[in-house]
C-alpha cells in the first residue's frame, strides 16, 4: 500500500472518532433534558454544568478531526 | 472555475500579507490583523452605540445592557462574589471571541473579499487560553501561596491514592489551555471545511452539466443551509463555552475546590 492511499484510509478511522463523540454529546443533552423534565424547576440552575458536560464530550471528537486533518495535511 | 477544480479547504486559513510578501520578514499587515482589527472595530461600534446612558434604554442600549449582564451573570454565578474583579477579562475573551466567529462566519464572499476567521488560528486561541491560564496560577499562588498545590488532591482521597490521584490531577491541569484553545480553533476549522467543502461541490455540480451533477448541487445547496445554521449555533457555544470554562478555572484558584 503507498502511502497517500494510507493516509486517506488514516484519515477515515480518525473520522470514527468524530461519530462516537457526537453519540457522546448526544448523550449529554439527552440526560440534561431527562433530568430537567422530571424537575423543569431546578433545570436553569444545571445549565453551566449541561456546557461543561457538552464541551469535554466534545473536545474529543474534535481531538478526533484534528488527528484527520494532522495526517492529511501535515504528515 | 472548470469542473474539474480541485477542491482545496485549507486555503481560507492561509495567513497572507497585505502590505508585503510573508517571507522572513517580521512586521507584514496581515489578513489575519486586518480582521482582528475589524472584530475591535465591530466590538466598539457596538458597545459604543449602547453606552448612551439612557434612563430609559432604547433597543440598542437595551442589547448591550443584556450582553453585559449574560457575561458579569456567568462570571458572578460560577466564581462568586470575588468574581467581580474577573468581569473584564471574561467579558473581553467572550466578545473578542463571538465577534470574530460571527464576523468570520459574514457571507462577504459574495461580493468578492473572503472573511478571515481569526478564531481559526492556533496562536490566537492558544495566546488567549494561556493568558487565562497566567491569571489562574498568578491568583492562585497570590492569593493562597504554597497551600494552591492542594487543588491537586480532592477533599476525601484516602492516602493509599495519593500517588495515583495527584498526577493525574497534575495533567489534567496542565492540560487545560492546551484544551481550552484547541476545543475552539478546531470547532471553528471544522465548520469552515465542511462548509467550503460543500460549497464547491455545489458550483462544481453545476459546473459538470448533468442531471447527476444538479442533483448532487441540490443536495448540497440544502445542506449547506443545514450546516449554516448549525455554525451559527457553533459560534456561540463555543464563545460560552470558552468564557465559562475559563471563569470555572478562575473558581478553582480563587477557591480551591
Amino acid at each position: 500500500m503507498d502511502l497517500e492511499a494510507a493516509k486517506v484510509i488514516g484519515a477515515g478511522l480518525a473520522a470514527i472518532g468524530v461519530g462516537v463523540a457526537s453519540a457522546g454529546v448526544g448523550f449529554v443533552f439527552g440526560s440534561f433534558l431527562q433530568g430537567a423534565l422530571r424537575n423543569p424547576g431546578a433545570a436553569d440552575g444545571q445549565q453551566g454544568r449541561l456546557f461543561i458536560g457538552f464541551a469535554a464530550a466534545e473536545l474529543l471528537g474534535l481531538i478526533a478531526f484534528a488527528v484527520a486533518m494532522i495526517i492529511l495535511y501535515a504528515v | 472555475m472548470a469542473a474539474e477544480t480541485t477542491i482545496d479547504p485549507m486555503h481560507q486559513f492561509q495567513i497572507s500579507g497585505l502590505t508585503g510578501a510573508l517571507d522572513g520578514t517580521p512586521f507584514v499587515f496581515t489578513n489575519s490583523a486586518l480582521w482582528m482589527l475589524i472584530v475591535l472595530g465591530a466590538i466598539t461600534l457596538f458597545m459604543w452605540g449602547g453606552m448612551k446612558r439612557e434612563l430609559v434604554p432604547g433597543r440598542w442600549q437595551a442589547a448591550v445592557e443584556g450582553f453585559v449582564e449574560f457575561v458579569s451573570g456567568m462570571a458572578l454565578s460560577s466564581i462568586g462574589k470575588e468574581g467581580r474583579a474577573y468581569i473584564p477579562w471574561i467579558f473581553t475573551i467572550f466578545t473578542f471571541i463571538i465577534f470574530a466567529n460571527y464576523l468570520g462566519m459574514f457571507p462577504l464572499a459574495v461580493f468578492g473579499p473572503h472573511p478571515f476567521t481569526v478564531t481559526s488560528q492556533f496562536t490566537v486561541t492558544g495566546l488567549m487560553a494561556v493568558m487565562s491560564f497566567s491569571i489562574v496560577l498568578i491568583v492562585g499562588f497570590w492569593k493562597h501561596g504554597l497551600h494552591f498545590f492542594s487543588l491537586f488532591v480532592p477533599h476525601g482521597t484516602p492516602k493509599v491514592m495519593l500517588p495515583l490521584i495527584v498526577p493525574i490531577e497534575f495533567v489534567s491541569f496542565m492540560v487545560r489551555p492546551f484544551s481550552l484553545a484547541l476545543r475552539l480553533f478546531v470547532a471553528m476549522i471544522a465548520g469552515h471545511i465542511l462548509l467550503d467543502v460543500f460549497g464547491n461541490f455545489i458550483v462544481n455540480g453545476i459546473n459538470s452539466g448533468s442531471v447527476m451533477g444538479y442533483a448532487i448541487s441540490a443536495i448540497s445547496f440544502l445542506f449547506i443551509m443545514g450546516v449554516n445554521a448549525l455554525e451559527l449555533l457553533v459560534c456561540a457555544i463555543q464563545a460560552y463555552v470558552f468564557a465559562l470554562l475559563a471563569s470555572l478555572y478562575i473558581n478553582d484558584a480563587v477557591h480551591l475546590h
